[in-house]
């Protein structure tokens, strides 16, 4: 079925997208699409991970990412378990470390890892033997969001090469924004940020991505517009002057949205702020908006994730 | 060794402040330097005297670290006088400035005294203190600058951080120029700064880490040396790290100015890249720079802009470093691979031995007006025996540091210290080293 064969991903952990290859994201995104198919039945179960354990380890509070991984590794079949480590072990003093050799112990077969600090899985895959989720860290990556956008993309339109992408928003701080640009630029599509000069980080053009200040000019032409949260705590003068402000400018509008494509889609990694980033209407355009979608492409793509680690995790220990 | 006479026979003399480099015999008394030069006991050397071997060896006034934070008191469990001392002797360091941002904070006479004490009681080199230049380093009232100085204190600083309120730096630097004080800034504008982990650019970007722009050096040493010019008081910044910085510095120099800087050998070593994959010993203050900044560092070192290489030495326990990067502590421990770092700008042809050396004796020596630095006939027989091109690999199993938090474990350098002596006696012996 897939073009690419499953042993072709080269990666023991998925801790970002930087660093995979095009053939990879889209072996990733081939069997992702499987899945959809899967998840559209009556009966869901598969038996594909039965006898795996899942950990869920989230180090910030996270309902929706949680609650998807959970349902990706239990419709394959694996033993699933939720640590919310905020409210225990950190803060008796115990270290990041001590906590991933306390459950590496615990012999799990999947770790799956939120932190807000940037490198943080990283520095945690590096001390256990599983196979080490990035379910999001600090400002850095958050892959299998990345992978959900590109797959909403691709069933929506068929492609990602050669598509006009916006990604407008606080920029700085996004973790979502990151993966996605490392992606959408190896899989070919264009990217557009657009944010005031306080959410854009310096040095962002590196990239290889077009930086626009000026809403109406960033959406012009778009394929895709993607809206990002903007934190609260954030609109109240040290980053922008105001959420009416901000909103003013920034705040995706029909009227904005006029000048990208007649069928531009709208995108968002939610939870949303409505009147804020994001106008109530357009969000709930369903010709446009494929905000509902992405959160059932989020199963699938977490399935397909689950589904490739594990099975180079199986050949690893030559017990298939 | 008290009535001892000893020679040390065919050696390369090295004294950056004379110009000197010559093989020759250098002989010491009581502790102190008595005789030196190419042709002293080039007949022989007279009996009664004893004669250690040193030909093909260098040497040199032993160095001065101008910037190391020692431990003592309060911070025992990374570092202390004893274990500083021991890392400093084997590398070639035999004067430790230490910065004051100890617990308590060295800011009254009596801590001065104290750790002076402590020092002279258990560590293997010299160590002189410098105060802080506000109480408490809170930046906001000034020490006893005059009292402290009188004390000791060879300098003020408010050691990690820079002093953020500039009519406090401006009064401090115009009341210090009374006793000829000088004031060490460790130039970081603290809000630009504020959050930041690494080196503001793309790599910052990369890795999602807040950075620390190069202009937050850069206005706060222009800031200062406005200040400088408004006072006329002493300033030398600690450690400069940016292509800016040392321009700024560059001009001030050329206005006249009375003001000096100092540089890392991690900063002219490495560059942001070695931060690699979230690499927490590499996470140092100032933060390293892109490669434009640290080829800047080394074409001020070489063309004098930069006067002083100084450590930065900033033990940091396992605890503190294995973290997440953006929690992680700051800070290198520094002083045993001074030398061999900075002979690496000799090796590659950046900078002249003598200049190279002159950093890290005469010039600190000058500063800070210590009695050290030189080869002077009266002088304490503050000695380094180096074997300049001997290739050897910086392992971590050497370090004498309490905490091992060094991102050149493994690195292949140049220049290899043999034997420090402090007033004639053996600090550090690398035949006994083994």
């Amino acid at each position: 079925m897939t073009a690419v064969p499953a042993s072709h991903f080269q990666h023991r952990h998925l801790l970002g997208i930087e660093g995979l290859s095009p053939s990879e994201i889209t072996l990733l995104l081939d069997h992702a699409e499987a899945c959809v198919e899967q998840n559209r039945r009556v009966d869901k179960k598969q038996s594909l991970l039965r006898g795996l354990t899942q950990i869920n380890l989230f180090f910030e509070d996270s309902t929706r990412t949680r609650t998807s991984f959970e349902l990706a590794g239990k419709r394959l079949g694996a033993d699933v378990i939720n640590m919310s480590v905020s409210t225990s072990a950190v803060k008796k003093g115990e270290t990041l470390i001590d906590t991933a050799m306390t459950l590496n112990a615990m012999r799990p077969d999947v770790l799956v890892v939120r932190h807000g600090a940037s490198g943080a899985v990283q520095l945690l895959a590096q001390k256990v033997d599983c196979a080490v989720i990035n379910a999001g860290d600090g400002a850095h990556e958050h892959p299998t969001q990345a992978l959900l956008d590109a797959l909403t993309i691709r069933r929506r339109l068929g492609r990602l090469g050669g598509l006009v992408v916006a990604i407008c928003g606080d920029i700085l701080h996004s973790r979502v924004a990151r993966s996605n640009i490392c992606l959408l630029n190896a899989m070919g599509a264009q990217v557009r940020l657009i944010a005031p000069p306080t959410l854009i980080p310096s040095f962002v053009e590196r990239l290889g991505v077009e930086v626009h200040h000026d809403m109406r000019r960033g959406l012009k032409d778009a394929d895709i517009v993607m809206m990002l949260r903007l934190q609260l705590e954030r609109m109240q003068g040290a980053f922008v002057p105001s959420t009416r402000e901000y909103f003013h400018f920034y705040g995706l509008d029909y009227d904005k949205l006029s000048v990208a494509k007649p069928d531009a889609l709208i995108m968002h990694p939610g939870p949303m702020n409505r009147g804020i980033e994001i106008d109530s209407e357009v969000a709930d355009d369903i010709h446009r908006s494929v905000i509902r979608e992405q959160v059932e492409m989020g199963v699938a793509v977490r399935m397909a994730v689950l589904e490739i680690l594990t099975g180079r995790l199986r050949n690893d220990r030559g017990s298939e | 060794m008290n009535g001892t006479r000893q020679a040390i026979v065919g050696a390369r003399l090295l004294d950056p402040a004379s110009g000197l480099d010559a093989v020759g015999t250098l002989l010491i008394e009581d502790g102190r330097i008595a005789d030196f030069g190419p042709r002293l006991f080039a007949d022989g050397v007279p009996s009664g005297i004893e004669v250690h071997d040193a030909a093909g060896l260098a040497l040199a006034p032993g160095l001065i670290d101008m910037h190391a934070f020692l431990g003592e008191p309060g911070r025992e469990h990374k570092e202390t006088l004893v274990t500083a001392g021991e890392a400093a002797a084997a590398g070639g360091v035999t004067t430790i400035v230490a910065t004051p941002n100890t617990d308590p904070v060295i800011d009254d006479v009596a801590l001065v005294e104290f750790v002076q004490r402590r020092a002279d009681e258990t560590c293997p080199v010299r160590v002189r203190q410098m105060a802080a230049l506000t109480r408490g380093l809170k930046g906001q009232e000034m020490t006893e600058i005059g009292l402290l100085r009188a004390a000791g204190a060879v300098a003020f600083t408010d050691g990690d951080r820079a002093v953020a309120e500039a009519r406090l730096m401006r009064r401090a630097l115009a009341y210090a120029s009374t006793f000829d004080a000088i004031l060490v800034q460790v130039p970081e504008e603290p809000s630009l700064a504020r959050d930041g982990v690494m080196n503001e650019g793309e790599m910052s970007m990369r890795l999602g880490l807040s950075g620390i722009p190069a202009m937050a050096e850069t206005i706060m040493v222009e800031r200062d040396l406005r200040l400088v010019e408004l006072t006329g008081g002493r300033l030398h910044f600690s450690h400069v790290s940016t292509a800016t910085a040392v321009a700024a510095l560059g001009a001030a120099r050329a206005r006249g100015l009375r003001v000096s800087a100092g540089a890392a050998p991690h900063s002219f070593a490495l560059n942001e890249t070695a931060i690699g994959e979230y690499r927490t010993y590499c996470k140092v203050s100032p933060p390293l720079r892109a490669e434009a900044d640290r080829l800047a560092l080394v074409a001020g070192i070489a063309d004098g802009t930069i006067d002083v290489i100084s450590s930065g030495h900033r033990p940091q326990d396992q605890e503190s470093k294995r973290l997440p990067f953006a929690q992680a502590s700051f800070g290198i421990i520094g002083l045993q691979t001074m030398l061999p770092l900075a002979l690496e700008l000799h090796h590659n042809g950046s900078v002249p031995l003598l200049r190279l050396l002159a950093c890290m004796t005469s010039r600190p020596a000058g500063l800070l007006g210590l009695e050290a630095g030189r080869l002077l006939v009266g002088r304490p027989a503050d000695l380094v025996l180096i074997d300049l091109d001997r290739p050897w690999i910086i392992s971590e199993r050497e370090f004498r540091s309490k905490t091992k938090n060094s991102p050149f474990d493994g690195r292949p350098v140049q220049g290899r210290v043999m034997r420090t002596l402090v007033g004639g006696q053996i600090a550090y012996d690398r035949k006994r080293d083994g």
